[in-house]
């Protein structure tokens, strides 16, 4: 019985705490699991049904994909804002492709990510290389997207393509998890096929950043350029691969998008590079770079959007309330990482 | 020949002199987009004498409404140049606060009624009050980036988030009209004066900011602050005091802009008004050759850039394009001017110069 123990704290000791991206990334997993408890305790109703969650998932599958594209470019030190508005534009691209250019499902996969690609070398090859602002590249690619959706189609329709209706409506069970509603039947619970993409993409992406050297290489440069340098990291190229991804991303989260509404227009996606970068932030990443962990990301989508589901359930209808209790939740998070991290930095010195 | 030669060189040394200071990069945009727009159409440049409805004399042309449309992106310019020059990051609140700081104005002016034909309050006192409101959501945002050493962009993302909504709540979720006439005058015309007025406010903003930072010590704290806040603060600047104070002059700029924007309707609406100015805002001062990660700045080149993002606007609708589809233009001019103001490529650039001018200066001499 001794000797494990005060090896633990030996073991502790030598780590001297715990490291900047695992602290936020606990302190935000457990603010969700704390809001979700406390939503279930005192305002019961839907959230009790475990479709509630599954819910939250189908509606945030493709801002989950773009926060995760965004923590990536964060931690290595950037910043895209045209996610939302490349997500509109593969909208309406795949839309009019598919009722009007006659293309099938595989197709429109295929200029969904295509776009995304086309974004990504462009913006990566002008921040990484010509080291231009990621901050302006950005705007003017969103500025870029937006422009380019209207040009392509300036009005809002619903896709009838068979193919694409057979596909959005393509429901997975999850066993074990139904309810009986009013009436007495069994609902079973369900995800899209949106959520799978998600998750699959959650899991890729978190062993990338966690196992391998590009995904290593993304902390070293966010967090001191320099010094990655002069590990021996090609930083330009490992700068290059950042944007080049969250532009992929946000080509692929456009297309789950695109498949949970099923239809394009302009204003599809507007604000969802903000709802990304908050995301992030709840979840732990922090701007300077660095700091971050993709499942905190995906903590930090589920709690904006618990948070919004708690104030509809709270009957605070008019729209401005979700928005104020949504900055509030920010600015709280982002009170609470900075004193932790002045703290934690305190005591080291 | 030889003297020539020297004058040619004397003249490319002064030519290159000229492209290294800041001014160059806005100036140039300007230039080449006067040109364009005299070549494809020179009446764009005509300006008329009429009366408007009203019965008094206005000055209308393209000219006169960039000068009059860019007021407001040039007020926000001055302060979001200090506060990137300060705390290298920028405020993307500003287009929300815009929203709060209107709201104010209408509520003060139409207490809880929706259209009133008399106001309840003098015009200066909305004003004033909207302006200390303003200042309040600035300094909150002050407080976050220097006392806490949150991001700027960050930081300001909760107002940007929460502003409108806030703007909602002050008004009621309504839309309250003004009808009295006098508070027209600060964002179209005052009677008998045949230049908007708007362009004299934002003359007068620039001329303020232009004492203040020629008889203060303001712009030299800012900029060392902005390179380097550690050795700032050895030197006696407090720099966390630096940086929120440039926050509460950018909240003192969005309430003067704000003031001219419910002026010119006599209402705001709070959702779509001053929609992505934030973004342009910024890019007025990136377009002024700015760093966007603070330091060394230059208001002038910043306002000048805020009167090309106009320019450019009002040559595209000359163009006939849809509005919509405006920003897609915008970006491909803003990605082209942006390149080209890159140090790497200007480095390229000046070698293929150096290159291509020894050649030119043998053949003359030959």
């Amino acid at each position: 019985m001794w000797t494990p123990l005060s090896k633990i704290r030996q073991r502790l000791k030598n780590r001297s705490g715990l490291s900047d991206t695992n602290m936020l990334l606990i302190i935000t997993i457990a603010v969700f699991f704390l809001m979700y408890l406390c939503a279930m305790i005192f305002l019961k109703g839907s959230f009790l049904r475990p479709q509630m969650f599954f819910n939250m998932l189908n509606e945030n599958a493709a801002l989950i994909i773009l926060s995760c594209g965004m923590s990536i470019v964060m931690i290595s030190g950037g910043i895209d804002i045209s996610v939302g508005a490349v997500t509109s534009l593969v909208c309406m691209s795949c839309a009019v492709h598919l009722d009007y250019g006659g293309g099938s499902v595989g197709t429109a996969i295929l200029i969904a990510l295509g776009i995304g690609l086309l974004f990504g070398v462009v913006q990566g090859f002008l921040v990484a290389y010509l080291e231009i602002q990621p901050f302006i590249i950005t705007l003017a690619g969103m500025f870029f997207a937006r422009g380019m959706t209207t040009i392509v189609n300036s009005t809002q329709f619903n896709v009838a393509h068979e193919g694409f209706q057979a596909l959005k409506a393509t429901r997975l069970y999850v066993p074990g998890m139904g309810s009986v509603n009013r009436l007495g039947t069994y609902v079973p619970a369900y995800v899209e096929i949106g959520v799978v993409v998600a998750l699959i993409l959650v899991v890729a992406l978190f062993a990338l950043l966690r196992w391998t050297k590009l995904g290593r290489g993304f902390y070293a440069v966010g967090g001191n350029r320099q010094s990655a340098n002069m590990l021996g990291i090609n930083v330009k190229r490992t700068k290059f691969i950042s944007h080049l991804l969250c532009s992929l991303l946000a080509g692929i989260g456009g297309f789950v998008f695109f498949l949970h509404v099923g239809s394009g227009a302009p204003s599809h996606a507007t604000g969802a590079e903000m709802n990304a970068i908050a995301s992030s932030i709840i979840g732990g990443t922090m701007l300077t770079g660095g700091v971050g962990n993709i499942i905190g990301t995906f903590f930090g989508v589920l709690s904006l959007s618990t948070i919004k589901n708690i104030v509809a359930l709270l009957g605070l209808d008019e729209a401005w309330w979700t928005n104020i209790t949504v900055a509030a939740m920010i600015c709280l998070f982002l009170v609470i990482q900075s004193v932790v991290l002045s703290r934690k930095n305190r005591n080291k010195l | 020949m030889p003297q020539t030669a020297r004058r040619k060189n004397k003249f490319v040394q002064g030519l290159t002199g000229l492209a290294k200071k800041q001014l160059f990069i806005p100036f140039v945009a300007l230039m080449l987009l006067v040109i364009i727009n005299f070549i494809a159409d020179p009446s764009f440049f005509s300006i008329t004498l009429g009366t408007n409805s009203a019965g008094n004399p206005v000055l209308s042309g393209n000219l006169i409404t960039i000068l009059n449309n860019a007021s407001e992106l040039a007020i926000l310019a001055i302060g979001m140049t200090l506060v990137t020059a300060a705390s290298g990051g920028q405020d993307i609140s500003v287009g929300a606060t815009i929203a709060i700081s209107g709201s104010v104005v209408l509520r003060v002016l139409c207490g809880t009624n929706t259209q009133v034909s008399t106001l309840q309050a003098p015009i200066i006192v909305a004003f004033l009050i909207s302006c200390v409101v303003s200042m309040f959501f600035g300094a909150f945002n002050g407080v976050l980036v220097a006392k806490f050493k949150i991001q700027p962009m960050v930081a300001t993302l909760i107002l940007f988030t929460a502003g409108r909504s806030i703007a909602a709540w002050i008004n009621n979720n309504r839309l309250p009209i003004v009808s009295d006439a006098t508070f027209g005058y600060f964002g179209n015309f005052i009677p008998g004066c045949p230049i908007p007025t708007p362009v004299f406010i934002a003359a007068a903003c620039m001329i303020v900011i232009a004492l203040v930072l020629k008889f203060t010590n303001l712009g030299l704290y800012v900029q060392s602050v902005g390179i380097n806040a550690q050795s700032s603060r050895l030197n006696g600047i407090n720099p966390a005091f630096i940086k929120f104070l440039t926050y509460v002059i950018l909240g003192l700029c969005v309430a003067v802009a704000a003031f001219i924007k419910v002026s010119r309707n006599a209402t705001i609406n709070y959702s779509v008004v001053a929609k992505d100015i934030e973004m342009d805002a910024i890019l007025a001062v990136a377009l002024g050759g700015n760093a966007l990660s603070g330091g060394k700045f230059s208001i002038s080149s910043s306002v000048i850039g805020a009167y090309v993002i106009q320019f450019l606007t009002t040559t595209l609708y000359s163009f006939r394009v849809q509005s919509d589809a405006l920003s897609a233009y915008k970006a491909v001019v803003v990605i082209i001017l942006v390149v080209l103001s890159a140090p790497i490529v200007r480095e390229k650039l000046s070698e293929l110069w150096k290159k291509l001018a020894p050649k030119k200066a043998v053949k003359e001499a030959n």
